[in-house]
């Protein structure tokens, strides 16, 4: 029986896989690491001075990012919250959304539970694969987002990206390799900008649950505590069950 | 002074006596393995979800201008709000993991044979009014998989031919799924269903009494008392409630009293479960995506499907059916009748031996030919529907329905093992 | 089945043990119910300090501010009001203020606040939670020979003008003086936090 239930659980895992390959697109792993407080730091930094402009973070307070991310409300709201009057102000612009949708086609969403809807993989991936193209209203467009309505926001900091597809043999069989160059007009390098995207995933990652932290730290204890629980019981239904077997 | 307390209570309510009657003194087959661990399991869930649920209302606000705004407020900005709503939405997919596999048991060992199908029966509505109850639930915070999910399984009630749209949108109350659709289902959600869920576990519970419990052996542990002798009859060494032993008119054999032996393997079993339970809420709560889906971090918006909408995992076999079925009434009713199937079971199932240990070949092939076509239909209800997946899940659909089919063939004259006279 | 005699001390021993173990489990379980009653961060938010500008204030002027939702008192006090404080103490019940709960150290003096002249206090009856009424010159029809004075209609509860309750009256205790600190050059009042908290 135990055999035909482990059967069970492959078909489901192998089905979960399945669904989740949708996407024809390879993404690149996102460099999560939420104790890490300097890259969340600089990643808020980021959306800030790049994201909030169009987009919202309307469930998330400045509060609460500056208590989880360890900066302290005066530095926080004199460098980070432009917009907000209140430290328990949420993180808001004053764009008014009918322009916005006007301009671009749809509402920007709002970002807040961004890395939960998409991953962090997917937007790691989408912020660094724009390229030229001219057909496109901004003049951009996206590897994993084609079509997309957003301009190129970082492309001060990346410079004017260009997609490569290279086309290798490898082993007699024709393999294509897509890269995006930069013509090197971005404030960043390369390996700088791939640093910033990761810190400003990171930062998203952490926006998205904003308690997942407290969440590990508490299940490990409550973990440590079943256990224990586990082998009372174990033992007790064992003293018990003697009188039977 | 508490013994005459005590007394004083009992003669006015015979609590002690009821207690005896169901839990100290009431006969329970020694025979019970890891299956048996669902039905305390599910009990266990039910009070999870009662619990979390009344206060997840406590700051929760069902309007479509408010709802998913509360959930986050929840999530966020209430002091351990994430973790009751955590527990919330994790116990209702495990939910349906420990009723499914308690099923599945009913199956195994023919616990759905007479004398018990009215406890079956009760077994079955209460899976029905749960699956409503889910449904209902999963529109409530109102992101996108709610609102589309909700819009898929709703037009399944438009295909009645002649007053469908009518239906439809009376179910709706509006044009389209709208604050007035999330407050009545809101309303279902939190009183009626889990009212109506609460007296249905306690009759299947007073069912299952009356009849007493099945076995992996499916054999009675109360036989006539025709004078004959039990050798190491474990029952002899416990007092059990005389409705059981009808003053002597029946025999114990191969029982032991509910409480203590149990209660505390129960316990082993509830330790364990929340071990697993506890590593999705603080570890995986989303489930990899199955018991929260991705686009319902989104708000829900009419205007907007997700590239790929699929329900919630626990319906996924029922849908994928209705899906199969090229024909929108046909898969409607296909839909239902892989439900009420299942409820036909004491009827279909002819056999006079109940568990799968003594019957034939035939039977357990067919048993697992059940689990993998509603396993496979579980897993394509998730997957998009291309063709080659249409075609596996109609194969698939054609299996399920086989089972029943087979079964009831095959039930009236099936070559089975001898019965034992004891438990093994 | 073994007929070998049960161990009750073992039994003993493990059933109290997984008892015990299992109390502290629902304890725990317990906690995040419980928590969850507690201020949110919305709660907290709108709970903040809040601050009045004070420099247009005029003598004897008393302005609301809210906190929390309750009314916050602002008076700017004469040197009449101010003379009269020590007249009054035979007639109050907590003349020193001696109840540590109802003020902040700072405010543990004759005028119960940080500058003589400006009284800040929360305008809820120590009683049953009305908002007090400020007499400022009729107050004497509730107290003989005092001037003014807050006079609470609801159960004719009377304080001086720091907010000490007289005797003889339903209200327990002195009213409450919020945490306060003066900034911007004592122009603007912050409520709600002081620089032991700030």
């Amino acid at each position: 029986m135990l055999k035909k239930l482990f059967t069970v659980l492959a078909l489901v895992g192998s089905a979960s896989v399945m669904a989740a390959g949708g996407n024809a697109v390879h993404l690149d792993k996102a460099p999560i690491n939420l104790k890490d407080q300097a890259s969340l730091q600089r990643g808020a930094k980021l959306f800030q001075n790049y994201c909030l402009g169009c987009h919202q973070m309307q469930y998330q307070r400045y509060s609460v990012t500056f208590r989880d991310l360890g900066i302290p409300d005066e530095v926080g709201m004199a460098e980070l919250a432009f917009t907000a009057n209140k430290v328990g102000d949420y993180i808001k612009n004053a764009a008014p959304k009918e322009d916005l949708a006007r301009w671009f086609g749809a509402p920007p969403p709002d970002l807040t539970n961004v890395a939960r809807v998409r991953g962090p993989d997917w937007i790691y991936t989408y912020l660094r694969t724009f390229y030229v193209d001219p057909t496109r209203p901004f003049g951009v467009n996206n590897e994993v987002f084609p079509l997309v309505g957003m301009p190129h926001v970082l492309q001060e900091l990346q410079g004017i990206p260009t997609k490569v597809v290279e086309t290798k043999m490898v082993d007699g069989v024709e393999h294509k390799e897509t890269k995006f160059e930069t013509d090197g007009s971005g404030e960043l390098s390369t390996d700088e900008y791939d640093a910033a995207i990761g810190d400003l995933v990171n930062y998203l990652e952490y926006t998205g649950e904003p308690t997942k932290l407290e969440s590990h730290s508490l299940g490990i204890k409550v973990m440590i505590f079943l256990v224990i629980f586990f082998i009372f019981a174990f033992l007790l239904k064992k003293e018990y069950w003697k009188d039977v077997h | 002074m508490f013994k005459n307390f005590m007394n004083w209570i009992e003669y006015r309510m015979p609590f002690m006596e009821k207690m005896n009657l169901h839990v100290m003194q009431y006969p329970a087959p020694k025979n019970f393995n890891f299956w048996y661990f669902f039905g305390s399991l599910a009990m266990l869930v039910l009070v999870n979800q009662i619990v979390t649920g009344i206060w997840l209302t406590m700051n929760f606000e069902p309007s479509a201008e408010r709802a998913f705004a509360s959930v986050e407020y929840i999530m966020r900005e209430v002091d351990y709000g994430w973790l009751l709503r955590y527990m919330h939405s994790t116990g209702a997919s495990a939910f349906f993991v420990v009723v499914y596999l308690h099923m599945f048991r009913g199956m195994m060992y023919g616990s759905y044979q007479k004398p018990r199908e009215l406890l079956w029966i009760f077994g079955m509505l209460i899976f029905l009014v749960l699956m409503a109850e889910a449904f209902m639930g999963y529109l409530l915070p109102w992101g996108q998989m709610s609102f589309w999910g909700a819009q898929v399984i709703i037009s399944i009630f438009g295909v009645i031919p002649g007053i469908g749209d009518d239906l439809t949108l009376w179910i709706r109350g509006d044009y389209v799924i709208s604050g007035a659709t999330l407050n009545r289902f809101f309303a279902l959600h939190v009183i009626a269903l889990p009212l109506v869920l609460v007296i249905l576990v306690f009759l299947h519970i007073i069912a299952l009494h009356e009849v007493g419990s099945n076995n992996p052996d499916g054999i009675d542990v109360k036989v006539p008392n025709e004078g004959q002798k039990f050798e190491n009859n474990v029952s002899d060494k416990f007092t059990f409630h005389e409705y059981f032993t009808k003053g002597g008119k029946k025999i114990i054999v191969d029982a032991i009293p509910f409480h203590p032996y149990y209660t505390v393997k129960d316990i082993v079993g509830v330790v364990g479960f929340l071990l697993i339970f506890c590593a999705v809420i603080f570890f995986a709560p989303e489930g990899g995506g199955f018991f929260l889906e991705p686009p319902n971090f989104e708000p829900a918006n009419p205007m907007k499907t997700p590239d790929h909408i699929a329900p919630v995992w626990y319906f996924t076999p029922f849908y994928a059916i209705l899906r199969a079925i090229p024909n929108d009434i046909a898969g409607a009713i296909g839909m239902f009748a892989a439900i009420i199937a299942l409820a036909l079971l004491p009827w279909l199932d002819r056999c006079k031996v109940r568990s799968v240990r003594y019957r034939s070949t035939l039977h357990k092939v067919n048993l697992v030919n059940f689990v993998i076509s509603f396993v496979v239909l579980g897993v394509l209800g998730v997957l998009p529907a291309t063709e080659t997946y249409t075609w596996i899940a109609r194969f698939a659909s054609i299996f399920y329905f086989g089972h029943f089919v087979l079964l009831w063939w095959y039930s009236k004259n099936e070559k089975t093992k001898p019965l034992p006279v004891r438990l093994s | 089945m073994s007929n070998a005699p049960v161990d009750h001390g073992r039994r003993r021993f493990l059933t109290i043990a997984t008892s015990v173990v299992g109390g502290v489990g629902a304890i725990g379980a317990a906690v995040p119910f419980i928590a969850s009653w507690n201020p949110s961060e919305k709660a907290k938010q709108a709970g903040a300090p809040v601050t009045a500008n004070i420099s247009k204030l005029e003598p004897g002027q008393l302005i609301r501010v809210e906190w929390r939702g309750k009314p916050v008192w602002v008076v700017k006090r004469t040197p009449e009001m101010l003379k009269t404080l020590a007249a009054v103490e035979g007639q109050l019940r907590d003349p020193g203020s001696d109840d540590d709960k109802q003020q902040p150290e700072y405010a543990k003096n004759q005028h119960r606040s940080k500058k003589p002249e400006i009284f800040v206090a929360v305008g809820i009856c120590t009683h049953l939670g009305c908002s007090p009424t400020y007499k400022m010159a009729d107050f004497d029809a509730h107290v003989e020979g005092i001037a003014s004075g807050f006079f609470c209609p609801c159960h004719g509860s009377t304080y001086d003008m720091a907010g000490r309750v007289f005797q003889g009256v339903p209200a327990p205790r002195n009213l409450m003086i919020p945490p306060y600190m003066f900034q911007e050059n004592d122009t603007v009042l912050l409520i709600g936090a002081d620089e032991g908290t700030a």
